[in-house]
């Protein structure tokens, strides 16, 4: 039995008819049981999509291929829908970005709550009530009793966020997926709602995906960080690793656009204007890279490993993962 | 505090919202206090960044200077003239030299609008330019946020989120204003884009000698932009100072705790952290505590705290603090 709890191999998703795009390319990963992997990237560098294709949310018109994507020893792609809502909410669950929009206005907090324990472990009403209240104290809301009469408008915007981890957590899933949980919110409730779920992540054994732009944030809670750009993953390293040296330069413009050691901006550090197009040859950052040179913008370089436990697509990085003086 | 070199000055600004209706009997009639006394002089040629959390009255003295909302009591001066009464065309005059950027560019930009007859538009409400003199003009603002003249023809949708916010500031500085506010104009924005956007607002204040007031709840990117920073609590200004000072050593428990907040982008020193949250949600503005407003929270209110308010005082040469511990 490996230790591994999410194993995903050759993850690529495209959208649309004739005019196909494709929007996540080969993305390869594995997460530890009871590690916290923090995912990387700009809006659009596919995190997200990357995430529902293993819950099979995609939406419509988009289209999932995958090798291999493996949960808990079973593949996730060839569930049965039944199958499939069981493991949706029980056993991986996910926390997203607005609370507003994943709670349903005009039903009580208490009412959404027991909704998902009755569907799960066919809960009698009063203990579904009696797991509520236990699991509203459990991130920190005061007076659960009271609270779960309340409708979502009655909350604040970070007791929100800890209503919609408490339903996540409702089902006593394994892996927690948080979907850019605090980006919505102000930094002192941002501190709050990490120390939550890292709290949980101890308590409970859970292993954590985490889904960001935010790169300083997961310098806080992950474990390893995947570096997506273009719907490729760039870099893949330990979190100390990665941020004591990042191979990719995407990685390190990124690293340097928010390195608090330079407080007045340094204009050099900033990273160009062009847009990525993931549907061209070639290693899809070349147009805002530095350093590319031909070879970059004819061939995409293939994610290599490098000291055992650091991989990284780059054509510029030697056989041990040093940065080359080129070719 | 002289307002010898003051291009905007607030004296005594507060805001008071009464509600009525459709709220539960023991709410109504209760006013909101969303600004409480505000003082602040805004340096010609300066930046002046304004942090607080959501609802601590940041957008609502904005748009007091902006001359969009009425104080209930307090007036505003700008380059030493009393504007709080002004109405009809001297308003519309003066206008011209206050312009903003929103946080959204999506929602900021008619989608039905060329984004030339966008940034045309204030250029005609003023009088400004005409016939080739208006498209001449149009292509130079675009040129100068970094966008080609010839894109004046195309729709919003066309362009990304960071051309849009570009887009927006080209609008802002058509009609050659002293002032704009940028409010949240980097939220929306991926870091890597951030960093671009603080680049042109610092290219654009440098040629137009431009002053800006820059809200915003992200203090990284405070820090990078801005000359002095307020910090605004339950609608107070409760600490002002230079930038580098306010970062170096927060004066206000309020400012420190917010600060400790922002995570750094390191391994070893975050996981070292502990982090101690603040105790419990700022208070409503519809029933601010007696004494500091701050005291609720506060890891180190004394007896005084809660009683009697502390003034916004100079507590060293150039640095205010509301806050009776504070030396």
């Amino acid at each position: 039995m490996s230790a591994s709890i999410l194993e995903v191999e050759g993850l690529s998703i495209s959208f649309g008819g004739a005019t196909r795009r494709q929007l996540v390319t080969d993305v390869s990963f594995k997460v530890e049981r009871g590690e916290a992997l923090g995912i990387v990237g700009e809006s659009g560098s596919g995190k997200t999509l990357t995430m529902l294709s293993l819950l099979r949310l995609l939406p419509r018109g988009a289209d999932a291929r995958v090798v291999r994507a493996c949960f808990d020893g079973r593949d996730l792609f060839s569930l049965t829908p039944a199958a499939l809502q069981d493991v949706r909410g029980r056993e991986i669950a996910v926390v997203f970005q607005d609370p507003l929009t994943a709670l349903n206005p005009v039903l009580t907090i208490g009412r959404q709550i027991t909704e998902v324990l009755r569907r799960h472990f066919r809960s009698s009403a009063a203990d579904a009530r009696r797991r509520a209240v236990e699991l509203l104290a459990n991130v920190g809301i005061p007076d659960p009793p009271l609270r779960l009469r309340q409708y979502p408008h009655e909350f604040s915007g970070g007791m929100r966020q800890r209503v919609t981890i408490a339903m996540a957590l409702a089902g006593e899933p394994r892996l927690l997926i948080a979907d850019e949980p605090t980006t919505a919110l102000d930094v002192t409730v941002q501190a709050d709602i990490v120390t939550l779920i890292q709290r949980l992540q101890r308590e409970q054994g859970l292993t954590v995906i985490w889904v960001t732009h935010d790169l300083a944030l997961l310098a806080r809670i992950a474990d390893r960080v995947l570096v997506m750009y273009a719907g490729r993953v760039v870099e893949d390293a330990p979190a100390a690793k990665l941020f004591a040296a990042p191979k990719h330069p995407y990685a390190r413009a990124l690293l340097g656009s928010i390195r608090q050691d330079a407080p007045r901006r340094n204009r050099a550090t900033s990273i160009p204007l062009t847009a990525a197009d993931a549907g061209a040859l070639g290693c899809p950052f070349a147009p805002r890279c530095a350093e590319a040179r031909d070879q970059c913008r004819s061939v995409s370089p293939v994610l290599k490993v490098y000291g055992g436990d650091t991989r990284a697509a780059c054509w510029a990085l030697d056989d041990d993962g040093a940065r080359g003086a080129g070719s | 505090m002289s307002t010898a070199s003051a291009l905007v000055a607030a004296r005594g600004i507060t805001v008071t919202y009464h509600r009525r209706r459709l709220l539960p009997l023991r709410e109504r009639e209760r006013p909101v206090q969303a600004l409480r006394s505000v003082d602040l002089d805004i340096l010609a040629g300066e930046t002046l960044a304004l942090v607080g959390e959501s609802g601590s009255g940041k957008s609502t003295l904005a748009r007091v200077l902006m001359r969009t909302i009425t104080p209930s009591s307090g007036t505003v001066a700008f380059r030493g003239s009393d504007i709080t009464g002004i109405g009809g065309g001297a308003l519309r005059t003066l206008r011209r030299h206050f312009q903003m950027v929103f946080q959204d560019p999506f929602s900021s930009l008619n989608p039905r609008l060329s984004v030339g007859a966008a940034i045309a538009e204030p250029l005609i409400v003023h009088g400004l330019a005409r016939g080739s003199a208006l498209r001449e003009r149009v292509g130079e603002c675009l040129e100068m946020v970094g966008l080609d003249s010839s894109v004046a023809g195309r729709r919003p949708h066309e362009f990304s989120g960071g051309q849009r916010q570009r887009i927006c500031i080209a609008r802002a500085i058509a009609c050659q204003p002293d002032f704009i506010v940028a409010d949240e104009a980097l939220s929306a924005l991926d870091t890597s884009l951030q960093g671009q956007i603080i680049d042109l607002f610092q290219d654009l204040k440098e040629r137009f000698a431009l002053t800006y007031l820059f809200i915003s709840h992200d203090l990284s990117a405070v820090r990078q932009i801005s000359d002095r920073v307020a910090v605004m609590y339950l609608g107070q200004v409760v600490e002002l100072a230079p930038t580098a000072e306010l970062y170096s050593s927060p004066r206000h428990p309020y400012t420190q705790a917010l600060l400790a907040a922002v995570p750094v982008p390191d391994p070893v020193l975050e996981r070292a952290r502990v982090y101690t949250p603040l105790r419990g949600e700022p208070p409503s503005p519809a029933n601010p505590p007696p004494g500091c407003p701050f005291h609720t929270r506060c890891p180190r209110a004394i007896e005084r705290c809660r009683s009697e308010p502390p003034a916004l005082r100079e507590v060293a040469p150039g640095r205010l603090a509301a806050c009776h511990l504070a030396e």
